[in-house]
């Protein structure tokens, strides 16, 4: 068997203005995990797009080489005959069909023209056994969760008798224990031959299942690292990744606490649609004026409905308990109420709760805030730039100009124009939900300095993450939920990974 | 150098694409204006092709905000069929003095708003439900109203709404060169839009916001000036001098615009269209929003009832039929997207006028109703088709990114990859996978 399942050699790939990939090479050795990782817009995506053939052959410079053989795909079905199999970030599953169904969406099994639903059953069954997923393949796609989801593309890969699987960020949707479950699977296609890419952000990730790491920087290929070894760090792979040491992930802030600006107290929130199920229960929270708070949990455990639940009841039913401010009760029942209260809230989900996308910056900077910059129901325009392009500087939000729409900036930019959006509403209390989400290590710190000097500058901050080391890294105090219920409450002194993440997997009794 | 020329094609490139359908509108006069040897800009024609188009056009107004709100209404045509028998009936068989009857009509025309916005912002049923049921029940009402009668004999007052005239015989006849009325509005008009766009780039300047060159603004303002300046001398040189509904359309478009573009109310608009969510969690009380759009589509489907029983002095059981497919149609070849959050007021105006001179221009020539309809439908596809297009191709091309600032450091050299998310952005914008499965 030949060393090498796949060489892409010298690939260049060129947009109008742009160089996505100026000389990337690649080579994946016969049943490895090997690793691809860079910044966001490092052209990961770009460079797994031209070897599956959605950029065809001819589109692109460079040579690949498959399986000893010189390829050129002319489009997915192509490459997919070859073995090639790519799973994107978004799951592409049609969630009214059933699980059989997808799987052989478009690869139907069918005699004389008319599909075989007892092979399209027995042998989707054997495909979910394959992956680990107990469950009938009947059961409507739309059912199951996102991690079962991602299991199902793997099964569907497989049912195309792929040898070389293209993972585009599987674990980012997924929760610690599917993320570990999905990873499991991983390796055991690995044992049975099958070659995997992985491109992921999750470097302990990387570090646990991948035997080569390849990092990717503006388009070029910046090294290959062995893993194997096990004596390359995650620092050393952010280095080849932002091209520079980053000593401090975080930055450094002296903290200056003032008195108490928000508490909420005895909270207990509903599920909106099973009415009887508590979602939250009896919450007791306050963050105080130049503070920095986290709020530390697992998937599940309530955190963004605690949020959206405070801030205009946004979510949930049947909500009681009392919201003070400056120690005096408000109501928070809409989300102008709140807003009027001083209030802000910056969404986990830029894209569909935070953002107007197909607006331009400036028209998203002022969407809370409107009234700042109206007289008598008229909104003055000219200040409206004026004051998008203090925030597009002061922020650095990297656009040519305020009318730049924001559906084509990364999710750094977007990230600081929906924090823009809030800081202009000049709330008193900012509840940021997974700020750095989605976003790549260099926006991260930034990201960081800015929530620094919200906290500088006298407000009150309360951070949701999922991240352990951010949460560790930049609050004051934390609180952790655990099933809806407050299990715990550390200063940033006494605080540990370990000690947080007992209280996070607390028992409610 | 070579930036400098760049810079101002690719300024040029994106101002005309914002008025890319003006344009068209101008081609499709200009088009006509040929095939009919002239007569479709004869002074009469023109004041038929505003008149004519009038009803239409007072329903695009309402109709792409609702629109750009992301909603649609199917029920424009029956609502404007049921405010016109009621003011019938009003007039009468109540005896309402014909103002008290115009009056009470666009409070009729509010409350049938008021109630399919109820359904739509309280109790969350899509629009296009609602107001399709609105399309049978306000027909079924419209019949009811009328007992399947037609009422005639409107005084003249109300008739003045859809066939009068400004002022006439204001002036001595031996004057009647022109219609000195029109000409006077012709001018003060003029005189407003250079005073406004004045005063507009003063305040830009201000802020030291002024990004159009010279020659643009000039050429713009010119443009502006000539075509009312022309439309003033064709109206002036009519018969009848300035339609009545065209004051009362132009006033709304003005109006409406600002609204749109200016109000808090407007910008709510387009937030709730461009991302619902995202405009709840920004404080838009998104169900007022929604009611009060159905509310103004109401009395704006009244009021082009009201024009159009005018005009006809008759108000029928069957008036008013397929109005919502032309106001629709308006909407969307005025650059309104389907989704929602796009669209200005003067786009559908300039997309229900296309229609409008294309009706007229194939009618001179004789072109039978079925070509009508057919060509009617390709222009409507083909618009939509261009704008897609055209979206596409802007998205595509990072060389049509909007006007980047003179004085800030644009310039030839393509941003670093990090700086800019690359053409195929999937990696940076898919990154915030939406994650909602937490129960």
């Amino acid at each position: 068997m030949p060393e090498h399942i796949l060489q892409m050699r010298q690939i260049q790939k060129t947009f109008p203005g742009v160089k996505a990939l100026d000389n990337v090479s690649l080579d994946v050795d016969h049943g490895q995990v090997h690793a691809i990782c860079g910044e966001n817009g490092a052209g990961k995506s770009t460079l797994m797009k031209v070897l599956s053939g959605v950029y065809p052959y001819g589109t692109y410079d460079g040579d690949i080489v498959y399986e000893d053989r010189p390829v050129e795909f002319k489009d997915i079905r192509d490459s997919e005959k070859s073995g090639i199999v790519i799973i994107h970030q978004e799951l592409a599953l049609s969630p009214y069909l059933s699980v059989a169904e997808n799987i052989f969406l478009g690869n139907e099994k069918s005699r004389r023209g008319l599909i075989d639903w007892d092979a399209t059953n027995s042998e989707a069954a054997a495909l979910l056994t394959r992956v680990g997923l107990d469950l009938s393949p009947h059961t409507k796609a739309g059912n199951i969760g996102v991690g079962q989801q991602q299991l199902v593309e793997i099964a569907k890969a497989l049912s195309k008798e792929v040898r070389l699987l293209i993972l585009d960020e599987p674990t980012a949707a997924l929760n610690d224990e599917d993320s570990e479950h999905l990873l499991q699977l991983v390796g055991g296609l690995r044992d049975e031959g099958i070659t995997c890419i992985l491109i992921s952000h999750k470097l302990n990730e990387i570090r646990a299942i991948a035997d080569v790491v390849t990092i990717i920087r503006d388009g070029k290929t910046i090294e290959t690292l062995r893993l194997d070894g096990g004596d390359v760090s995650e620092d050393r792979i952010i280095k080849g990744m932002v091209g520079r040491d980053l000593e401090n992930r975080y930055p450094a802030r002296e903290p200056d606490i003032g008195d108490e600006v928000l508490r909420v107290e005895d909270w207990t929130v509903h599920h909106p649609t099973e009415h009887s199920r508590v979602v939250i229960d009896g919450a007791n929270v306050s963050v105080r004026a130049g503070e920095i708070v986290g709020i530390a949990g697992l998937m599940g455990a309530g955190r963004t409905e605690l949020a959206m639940s405070i801030f205009g009841h946004s979510y949930g039913t049947n909500i009681s308990g009392t919201v003070y401010k400056r120690g005096k009760p408000i109501s928070t029942k809409t989300v102008s109420e709140a807003i009027s209260h001083g209030i802000a809230y910056a969404t986990e989900d830029r894209k569909k709760y935070g953002l107007n996308l197909i607006e331009d910056i400036k028209r998203n900077v002022s969407a809370a805030a409107l009234d700042k910059l109206a007289d008598n129901g008229w909104v003055d325009g000219d200040k409206e730039v004026v004051v998008a392009e203090e925030y597009r500087q002061s922020m650095n939000i990297k656009a040519s100009s305020v009318a730049t729409v924001t559906g084509k900036l990364s999710g750094g930019n977007q990230q600081k124009v929906v924090l823009s959006k809030w800081m202009f509403s000049d709330p008193d209390v900012l509840i940021l939900d997974e700020p750095t989400r989605g976003i790549d290590v260099g926006a991260k710190y930034e990201i960081y300095t800015i929530i620094h000097r919200l906290a500088a500058q006298g407000k009150a901050v309360i951070m949701i993450s999922s991240e352990l080391p951010e949460i560790l890294g930049i609050c004051d105090r934390i609180y952790t939920l655990a099933e809806g219920t407050i299990t715990g409450e550390v200063t940033i002194d006494d605080a540990n990974p370990e000690i947080l993440m007992q209280h996070m997997t607390k028992d409610k009794d | 150098m070579v930036t400098t020329i760049k810079d101002s094609a690719g300024f040029l490139m994106s101002r005309l694409r914002q008025i890319g359908i003006f344009v068209a509108l101008l081609v499709i006069v200009g088009f006509f204006q040929i095939l009919t040897a002239g007569a479709l800009l004869q002074p009469e024609n023109v004041s038929n092709i505003i008149v004519q188009n009038s009803y239409i056009l007072l329903l695009a107004i309402g109709m792409v905000m609702v629109i750009i709100a992301g909603h649609i209404d199917l029920s424009v045509g029956s609502v404007a069929a049921f405010v016109g028998a009621m003011s019938g009936v009003m007039i009468q068989s109540w005896d309402f003095p014909w103002w008290l009857a115009l009056v009470a009509s666009l409070l009729v025309g509010a409350l049938v708003g008021a109630w399919q916005g109820f359904w739509i912002a309280y109790v969350g049923i899509p629009a296009f439900i609602v107001t399709l049921a609105g399309m049978l029940i306000f027909r079924g009402l419209t019949q009811i109203t009328l007992g399947n009668q037609r009422i005639t004999g409107f005084p003249e007052p109300y008739r003045a709404l859809g066939g009068g005239f400004l002022f006439p015989g204001l002036f001595p006849p031996e004057t009647n060169i022109f219609d000195w009325t029109t000409i006077g509005l012709g001018l003060l008009a003029t005189a407003a839009l250079a005073v406004q766009q004045f005063k507009a780039r003063a305040s830009r300047r201000r802020m030291g916001l002024d990004d159009e060159p010279s020659a643009w603004f000039t050429t713009k303002l010119a443009f502006g000036i000539i075509m009312i300046l022309g439309m003033t001398y064709l109206l002036g040189s009519s018969r009848g001098g300035t339609p009545i509904v065209l004051v009362v359309l132009a006033v709304l478009i003005v109006a409406y615009s600002l609204v749109m573009t200016r109000s808090v109310f407007g910008r709510h608009v387009y937030a709730r269209g461009g991302n619902l969510h995202a405009a709840e969690l920004s404080g838009v009380k998104v169900k007022k929003v929604d009611f009060f759009l159905f509310v103004n589509m109401g009395v704006l489907a009244a009021l082009a009832g009201l024009v159009f029983t005018g005009r006809l002095n008759s108000a029928g059981p069957g008036a008013g039929n397929l109005f919502e497919l032309d106001a629709i149609a308006a909407a969307f070849i005025g650059g309104a997207a389907v989704t929602g959050g796009v669209g200005t007021v003067v786009g559908a105006i300039t997309g229900g006028l296309i229609m409008g001179v294309l009706n007229n221009g194939m009618s001179l020539m004789g072109v039978g109703t079925d070509y009508q309809q057919f060509i009617k439908g390709m222009v409507l596809l083909l618009a939509v088709a261009f704008d897609v297009f055209n979206k596409r191709r802007v998205t595509g091309s990072p060389r049509f990114r909007p006007v980047v600032r003179p004085g800030k450091d644009n310039n030839d050299i393509p941003p670093p990859p990090s700086a800019e998310p690359l053409p195929d952005e999937d990696e940076a914008l898919a990154t915030a996978e939406p994650r909602r499965s937490q129960h």
